[in-house]
């Protein structure tokens, strides 16, 4: 039981992590330029499907992910370059409108481009196997996912928090026309956080591709999930994105697996059987809803 | 945005229209195209769900992503109804709009304490947990949805036929349209409306705009779970994917092509992509790609929707 509780936690910490990915550029284009961008699970599918079919060409997952991640980087400029500029001074139900089209868009163009069926990734070989730590194995390629995880979010921590680009993102956020005047030209500056989210977004989409299917429509579970997040967490804010991330990702994995089984003990068999695998699925969603009730601008709101 | 008042022609041309709708059978079945009497109910149908959340997000300024929800307990609560042996729509149909209500009163309840992109969110949130316990929920058939054993019967009258079927929408449609053209013209639509340009100074001048706002909510979730209850009829079919947050998005999708806050918005919106679907799935496989293209375009040269096109609806525009 207690190795159950372990592993499944480090499997809920390696989910988070990759949540942490989408809500990190989910979160900066939300939070700083105040757009509603419905399309984030569709570039995390389009990347994935581009590390997808570069691995298959280069016939290898290091080389695939690299082309893949700058691939869909280079998708995110020219989006970013012809419609999501002129969304950002348009109201959120624009947003919502162009961003849902887009994902119609992306959607069709990967069914006509790769064809309907799902696309294999498979994990570099040198990780394929199982690694032993304290006593029970672990899957050496999900300990690679939790490491790049925290070195990514450690790396933009550093990045917004500490450098001078970081402190300009987070001036365009709190006052675009100051910082403007300011001589900082914010218009590349937001083209350029808009870039490196969707390079975030390719990087999960890559990692997680040999975990889950690379198929159409795997980016709207996820898009939901990670709004979730930011909600928890407080748009705008990379750490509220963080913590967020890994509440999410843990409670969701441990739910799912502790929960049915905690309600066998608890009620008829009959009951528990109906009642844990919804109660799983549902139990995020109860806790954004608990978490905005008592504090509606989320755990750490970026603007007070 | 400014009070909504009615153009002049708007009386004649639904008029006009609402006799088309009436000989449309007839002229479908003698020109020998029945098979669109269905697609039209369909269109029907999603023109009251559509018009029922332009309620909501067009009057009373509430952008909710779960409005699928109502759709989807609507035709639940038809198809349970029909399995407890209640096949008597007079019955069932208000059911359907009860629990509709309900639910969105608990909802609402929740998500109106939020503002802006927290309550797009959490209405979300609700959705995707209705959709979760329905998809789980074994005994009204999880994943494949809850089939119907042929359609109700209203006021002992069948539904069977397709004809009866679309008369029995047209009625719930008109209906419809009627209670929220009276509704936004009376001291109900103009406080909902005044709440949506300014919270504060309504709050200030001492109305409940909480109260209101979940009215008009609750309102919109009935009139929605009718229109699910309808849709369970059309296609014999209770299915979770009604609730999923994509459906949500295209009933969204409909009131902003239509015309957020114009009263037919809703019914243009669902006519016209509704339209718009069926004519390119007979063109390409990809007809996807072209209608997301068509809703850029929306978005970047009609920001204000196909109603808003034709002639001056509202008060500002009058100088």
């Amino acid at each position: 039981m207690l190795q159950l509780i372990l592993e499944q936690t480090l499997n809920g910490l390696q989910f988070g992590l990759m949540l942490f990915l989408l809500a990190a550029g989910l979160t900066l284009v939300f939070g700083i330029m105040d757009c509603i961008n419905l399309a984030h699970g569709s570039l995390y599918m389009v990347g994935a499907y581009f590390v997808a079919a570069a691995t298959q060409a280069a016939d290898s997952f290091w080389i695939g992910l690299g082309v893949g991640v700058a691939g869909a980087a280079v998708l995110g400029l020219v989006l970013e370059l012809t419609l999501f500029r002129r969304l950002y001074q348009r109201d959120h139900l624009s947003q919502v409108l162009a961003t849902f089209a887009l994902i119609l868009i992306a959607n069709e163009a990967v069914r006509a481009i790769w064809g309907p069926a799902a696309l294999l990734l498979n994990p570099p070989e040198a990780l394929a196997g199982p690694v032993e730590i304290g006593g029970f194995f672990y899957p050496a390629y999900r300990l690679l996912i939790i490491a790049v995880g925290m070195a990514v979010a450690l790396l933009l921590y550093l990045l917004v928090a500490r450098s001078r680009v970081g402190m300009w993102v987070r001036a365009g956020a709190a006052n675009r026309e100051i910082t403007e005047s300011l001589g900082i030209n914010v218009r590349a500056l937001f083209t350029a956080v808009f870039v490196f989210g969707a390079a975030l977004c390719a990087l999960a989409g890559g990692l997680l591709g040999p975990l889950l299917a690379v198929q159409v429509g795997m980016g709207e579970s996820v898009l939901i999930l990670a709004f979730v997040v930011i909600i928890i967490g407080g748009i705008g804010s990379i750490r509220g994105a963080l913590v967020g991330s890994l509440i999410v990702g843990t409670v969701d994995t441990l739910g799912r697996a502790l929960l049915p089984s905690l309600l066998r003990a608890l009620l008829p068999a009959d009951a528990a059987s109906t009642l844990g695998p919804a109660l799983a699925s549902i139990l995020i969603y109860l806790l954004m809803a608990a978490i905005l009730f008592f504090k509606p601008q989320g755990l750490f709101p970026a603007r007070a | 945005m400014a009070l909504y008042r009615a153009a002049p022609w708007q009386k004649p041309l639904s008029l006009a229209l609402l006799l088309a709708a009436l000989a449309l059978p007839t002229a479908l079945s003698a020109l020998d195209q029945a098979f669109y009497i269905g697609f039209a109910t369909r269109v029907l149908i999603f023109a009251l769900a559509a018009s029922s959340l332009n309620l909501v997000l067009g009057f009373g300024g509430m952008v909710s992503l779960g409005h699928a929800a109502f759709l989807g307990a609507g035709a639940y609560v038809a198809a349970i109804c029909q399995q407890a042996g209640i096949n008597e729509a007079l019955i069932a149909f208000p059911l359907a709009m009860s629990v509709a209500g309900l639910f969105a009163l608990v909802v609402g309840a929740v998500s109106l304490r939020t503002r802006g992109v927290y309550f797009i969110m959490i209405t979300l949130a609700f959705a995707q947990m209705a959709y979760y316990l329905f998809v789980s929920a074994r005994s009204w058939g999880g994943d494949d949805g809850l089939p119907l054993n042929g359609r109700m019967t209203l006021g002992g009258l069948p539904l069977a036929s397709d004809d009866a079927l679309f008369y029995a929408a047209l009625l719930a449609l008109v209906a419809a349209m009627a209670l929220f053209g009276r509704l936004v013209d009376a001291r109900f639509g103009r406080v909902l409306q005044a709440i949506r340009e300014n919270e504060t100074r309504m709050e200030a001048l001492g109305y409940p705009v909480f109260r209101f706002r979940l009215v008009a909510f609750v309102l919109g979730g009935m009139v929605a779970g009718l229109a699910g209850a309808l849709l369970a009829n059309l296609t014999g079919l209770a299915s979770p994917n009604l609730l999923q947050w994509t459906q949500s998005g295209t009933l969204l999708v409909m009131v902003i092509i239509g015309g957020v806050g114009y009263l037919y918005g809703g019914v243009v919106g669902a006519v016209i992509l509704l339209m718009l679907e069926e004519t390119l799935v007979g063109f390409t496989a990809h007809w996807h790609i072209v209608l997301g293209l068509l809703l850029l375009a929306v978005v970047l040269f009609a920001p204000r929707g196909v109603a808003a096109l034709f002639g001056p609806a509202r008060s500002d525009e009058h100088g």
